[in-house]
């Protein structure tokens, strides 16, 4: 029966679907394929152990965390606060195209900002209920939808460009899982042939907020 | 050179090993920490391997591991009270650098890309060396001092906590699976059903499976290790794919599955209680037309950047 080598996966499934400790469940999951697998303990040990240690590369992005600490104490966030700010007279698919950019742009250089958090519910949301609001009084539908929106613009951006960054923990696991896999893959390789998916999302998302913004100004000429 | 190469990733190993020891450190002192005991060996024995593991036997750090495991599935790790950014330093400070604190950030990213392509170092090393030069700058600028960067140092560890050492353990599952030929025999599995050999078809599936099982776990980085094995390299790297390019877009592809999942919470239900919204999947339903769309185009891209 071969396919009991298979139980691993499916530890991996229901231990993330039921939000189980997630370190555990990857270390249970090790332990369970390979004892299935006829791999004796001893050896799952040392296979466990070489491989923790041949993929240290992974977690190489730790070394730029003091800098990163050492700039958020210093005003990181306020300066990219007053740059956002500067955003007057625009519409809510505006907003969100630049706000696309510059996320875009601090993942290209490695800046991973809890976006959701410290821009989207105190700055992005609001600045584009206030945009909206301009022409017509919004409907609790539609404010949602904004909030929705603002949220969603942050998660494109995030996903879609921090494979940019060389030195971003995804990145870095690429390149050491192709390596542990028998293929050589160079960081930098990747960060390069990431760039097509980060400039379609700006395209994709531009017409998308163009698109939103449209069906805001339709649905405000029926409001009247 | 590939021992002097070696030498100099010891060298920050071991400086990594030491964040830790401050982290664990710092741990051990937070006392409001309920698990203050358990989390600063967490921490303590990540210090050890990423310090000295390579003196180690490595039947000692699976050992190690399995330890972090157990502290981990037993609820001993928090991540404590991590002590808040005073407001007024870190305004009047934006207000006297204003754009310039953005500088060290697009140094560390250059100096990575320059030491990576213009010198025999390589990448790692050139990662390495821009977290050092760019600290130094952001140092130099900010005025910063030795306790700054220790008291930052433990602060963005700490804060980052198990998470961030999950990327890791999810590439050495990876290399369990392998070891115990799970990929094996998910392509065997697969290929009774679908042909290998067609590089479109291979592409599809390896895209599409990287999605789905993004959906049900809600973490990209942990579907890749079990898919890419599995699916992407007998169906697309095998067959002639290059494997930068599989390995970009299919994660890439992962991203697609987390834009569609309640799974992946910190990005889709998060910010639904955070903004008090009325419907619980908003933010998934206004990305799903992106992510799909997304997801087609890396299909394309693969299939046309691959071979």
């Amino acid at each position: 029966m071969e396919y009991i080598k298979l139980i691993g996966v499916l530890v991996i499934i229901l231990g993330f679907a039921f939000k189980l400790d997630t370190v555990a469940v990857v270390i249970i999951s090790a332990l369970v394929t390979a004892l299935a697998s006829g791999i004796d303990f001893t050896k799952f040990l040392e296979i466990l152990g070489q491989g923790f240690m041949d993929n240290r590369m992974v977690s190489l992005f730790f070394l730029t965390l003091p800098m990163i600490g050492v700039i958020e104490r210093h005003g990181l966030k306020e300066s990219a606060v007053s740059l956002i700010q500067k955003l007057q007279n625009l519409t809510p698919g505006r907003i969100f195209d630049i706000y696309l950019l510059i996320r875009e742009a601090a993942s290209l250089f490695g800046i991973s900002l809890q976006g959701q958090v410290q821009f989207i519910r105190p700055l992005i949301n609001p600045m584009a209920q206030a945009a909206a609001s301009v022409e017509t009084k919004l409907t609790n539908k539609q404010v949602d939808r904004i909030k929705a929106r603002s949220a969603a613009t942050e998660n494109f951006g995030n996903f879609f460009s921090q494979n940019l960054f060389v030195a971003s923990a995804g990145v870095l696991l690429m390149a050491s899982t192709m390596k542990s896999l028998g293929y050589k893959v160079s960081p930098n390789g990747i960060a390069l042939y990431s760039i097509p998916v980060a400039v379609l999302t700006i395209v994709l998302v531009f017409w998308y907020n163009h698109m939103f913004d449209r069906q805001l100004l339709k649905e405000g000429k029926n409001n009247d | 050179m590939t021992s002097l190469i070696n030498n100099i990733l010891t060298f920050f190993y071991m400086l990594i090993g030491a964040t830790f020891l401050i982290a664990s450190i710092e741990s051990a002192r937070d006392k409001t920490n309920s698990t203050r005991w358990g989390t600063a060996t967490f921490w303590l024995i990540f210090a050890v391997i990423f310090g000295v593991g390579q003196w180690l036997p490595n039947a000692v750090v699976g050992a190690l591991l399995l330890v972090i495991g157990a502290l981990s599935l037993l609820k001993q790790v928090k991540v404590g009270h991590i002590k808040s950014l005073n407001k007024e330093v870190s305004e009047a400070s934006a207000k006297r650098l204003g754009g310039w604190i953005f500088l060290p950030s697009i140094i560390l990213a250059v100096t990575a890309i320059l030491v990576a392509q213009f010198t025999p170092f390589g990448g790692q090393v050139g990662i390495g060396v821009a977290a050092i030069v760019s600290l130094i700058v952001a140092m130099w600028l900010t005025k910063a001092g030795g306790k700054t960067v220790y008291e930052d140092s433990q602060r963005m560890v700490r804060s980052v906590g198990s998470a961030g050492i999950l990327p890791q353990l999810l590439a050495t599952l990876g290399v369990v699976f392998t070891a115990s030929g799970v990929g094996t025999v998910t392509a065997k599995a697969i290929s009774s059903v679908f042909p290998v050999g067609n590089h479109l078809l291979g592409v599809v599936l390896y895209c599409v499976a990287m999605a789905v099982f993004t959906v049900i776990m809600g973490n990209a980085f942990a579907a890749f290790a079990v898919i890419t094995a599995g699916i992407g390299i007998p169906f697309v790297v095998a067959q002639g794919g290059a494997a930068v390019v599989v390995a970009a877009l299919g994660m890439t592809s992962g991203y697609c599955g987390t834009l569609l999942t309640p799974m992946a919470a910190n990005f889709n239900t998060l910010p639904v209680a955070l903004m008090e919204m009325k419907d619980p999947l908003g933010v998934i339903k206004q990305q799903a037309p992106i992510a799909i769309t997304m997801l087609i185009i890396q299909i394309i891209l693969m299939y046309v950047l691959a071979f």
